[in-house]
């Protein structure tokens, strides 16, 4: 299995950061990584990843049901995440999800049929002194408003949604 | 950048950089004394470097408030092994959100932060754990440690030391309980994060079974400054054994919230109505979370005290991460203590029983309770259970858990009471559905 020159370059860097005889070290950066990429943990990357880091194919299984931004199944082109943790919460951060959940026909961790948009309802992500928060992908996005969340989400819909975090 | 405006009367010590045209990059780091102290520190013995550090009277911005000059002597010296310095930025405490920053806006702070820890006991490498959610940070500071190799503060022969110290970046991957440092330890090794028995410590036994210093992503960036300004001109900016400065995340209920850099000891009222403008709506103080979610609430007529580690400690609470979560008079006590409860459910690593059974217990008898169906009885229930958490998981989650549980139970009483006398159950919350994990 080969990877983009940008993520093969990346694993190379990777797998040398850690001291001598400990590439299991890179086993979860991989996965997230090559999860990015491909869209998934599919089988194919888990033997992939066990190759590289000198691992058994069980050793990177059993680590893929601990951490939550693991997936064995594709998300949405567009994840959209809304933290509803206390700082959140204490600003309608649980408004916010159920309006999302209203607004996108999904329910938690459920992807829309056309594999556009999935929708989870997340722990704190380090955002509470400018809740309430999402997450799209990896960007940002502070003091959301359900109508502030409408536009993004538009946006989506569009294509026009740029990468620039607010 | 910041995402909210500074307060006149922050003191910029390690945020002071923040606002500067590219902050981020080596070129404003070195205009502005970056990299001056390790200058410093080259010439400094071991010894030194940490009596100047106990000097400082810094503890540990991560949660425990360890005092750094002392968790720096405990690593044994010439055992023969590597030695390792690992920066913990997997923040993920609810209510903290300013490791975010420190590495958005000043990732050379902590490199040199690192830098000073990894001469000290002759360190030749560094980990950043950064938690997943944070990639932006890691292209940052991957963008950041390569300035520093290019101008010779990383690599071999750092200044002509004849010391060499690489650092790199590491990914979490969405686990809360990689913030406890062991956990952490045993992420960095690609298992599992579950945490380690100790002793022995991190000091000791730490990344790859070798003597570590690991300390929170702001205890490294405070180092620098210790160093170019001297202890005891840090220790003078806070109060007696809580020196300096800390970036103090304030959310909730207040006009202007935000992170703020503010000296140790600051008064909580004062954060709340001078420095963040006062509660939202005119509405009344009903509580304050003074140090992230694990720490237990304060109700209105208890935060007239100052923000510091031991002030807290005596307010039978704890300055944790520096998230202050302020709610005003309309808030569910309930509703938050279930939050919370489902945070901690979510997050125990299932490797120890208290803690498993026990949050996810909590979590079925608060949620039974705010829906509508609570007996009587559970209130001491949920009392009794989280006090048969305190003291007996591995690691510090359970704690985490059940202290602010009972506070919440203890403190607001009446309003959990209030909950049985309600004729109709609120809303059913959003429907819970299949996991794609």
């Amino acid at each position: 299995m080969t990877f983009s020159p940008e993520l093969e370059a990346r694993f190379t860097k990777l797998l040398a950061s850690y001291p001598p005889g400990r590439t299991r070290s890179a086993v979860v950066p991989m996965l997230l990584y090559a999860q990015d990429e491909v869209g998934a943990v599919t089988q194919e990357v888990v033997e992939e990843v066990a190759r590289r880091c000198s691992v058994t194919p069980l050793q990177v299984d059993e680590v893929i049901g601990y951490y939550s931004m693991l997936h064995r199944k594709p998300l949405g082109k567009y994840h959209v995440q809304v933290c509803t943790n206390i700082a959140c919460q204490a600003l309608g951060g649980e408004q916010l999800f159920e309006h999302a959940c209203r607004a996108l026909r999904l329910g938690n961790k459920e992807v829309s049929s056309d594999g556009l948009i999935s929708l989870e309802e997340v722990e704190c992500i380090g955002a509470c002194s400018w809740a309430p928060a999402i997450q799209i992908n990896y960007d940002f996005h502070h003091f959301v408003t359900p109508e502030r969340f409408d536009q993004l989400i538009s946006a989506l819909r569009d294509g026009s949604y740029g990468r620039k975090a607010s | 950048m910041r995402y909210n405006d500074p307060s006149p009367l922050e003191v910029r010590v390690i945020s002071q950089r923040f606002d500067l045209p590219d902050p981020a990059s080596i070129d404003t780091y070195l205009a502005n004394e970056g990299y001056v102290a390790i200058r410093k520190v080259l010439g400094m013995t071991p010894e030194a470097i940490i009596e100047e550090l106990k000097t400082s009277s810094l503890r540990g911005r991560g949660g425990a408030g360890f005092p750094t000059g002392m968790k720096w002597s405990f690593v044994p010296r010439n055992t023969g092994k590597p030695t390792y310095i690992i920066c913990n930025s997997d923040e993920s405490e609810p209510g903290t959100c300013k490791d975010r920053l420190l590495m958005e806006n000043d990732p050379h702070q902590l490199i040199e932060g690192m830098l000073i820890a990894g001469w000290t006991i002759k360190s030749n490498k560094g980990y950043i754990f950064i938690r997943g959610e944070y990639r932006y940070l890691i292209d940052i500071v991957d963008r950041a440690i390569a300035e520093a190799y290019e101008r010779g503060y990383l690599g071999k022969n750092i200044l002509g030391s004849g010391w060499d110290f690489d650092v790199y970046t590491h990914t979490g991957a969405g686990a809360y309980e990689c913030g406890e440092e062991s956990a952490l330890l045993e992420s960095l090794e690609g298992k599992r994060g579950v945490p380690r028995l100790k002793p022995p410590f991190p000091a000791v036994v730490g990344a790859f079974q070798s003597p570590t210093i690991l300390n929170n992503c702001e205890t490294f960036s405070s180092v620098p400054v210790i160093f170019r300004n001297g202890g005891a001109w840090y220790a003078e900016l806070g109060t007696p054994k809580n020196g300096g400065t800390r970036l103090v995340c304030v959310s909730g209920h207040v006009n202007k919230p935000g992170v703020y850099e503010l000296p140790m000891g600051f008064p909580i009222m004062r954060i709340i109505h001078e420095v963040c403008g006062g509660m939202r709506n005119g509405k009344k103080l009903k509580a304050v979370i003074p140090g992230g979610s694990s720490s237990p609430v304060l109700r209105a007529d208890e935060c007239d005290i100052p923000y510091d580690f031991d002030s807290l400690a005596k307010a039978k609470t704890m300055a944790g991460s520096g998230g202050i979560v302020v709610l005003d008079e309309d808030t569910d006590i309930v509703a938050v203590a279930l939050r919370t409860m489902k945070f901690y459910a979510h997050e125990s690593c299932g490797w120890c029983i208290p803690c498993r059974e026990g949050t996810t217990w909590l979590k079925k008898i608060l949620t039974r309770f705010h829906e509508g169906g609570g007996l009587p009885s559970d209130i001491d229930l949920i009392g009794e259970l989280a006090g048969n958490m305190l003291g007996r998981t591995f690691c510090a989650l359970g704690d985490a858990a059940a202290m602010p549980t009972g506070g919440f139970i203890t403190k607001f009483r009446g309003e959990f009471e209030e909950y049985l006398n309600r004729q109709s159950a609120p809303e059913p919350a959003a429907p819970e559905l299949v996991s794609i994990a």
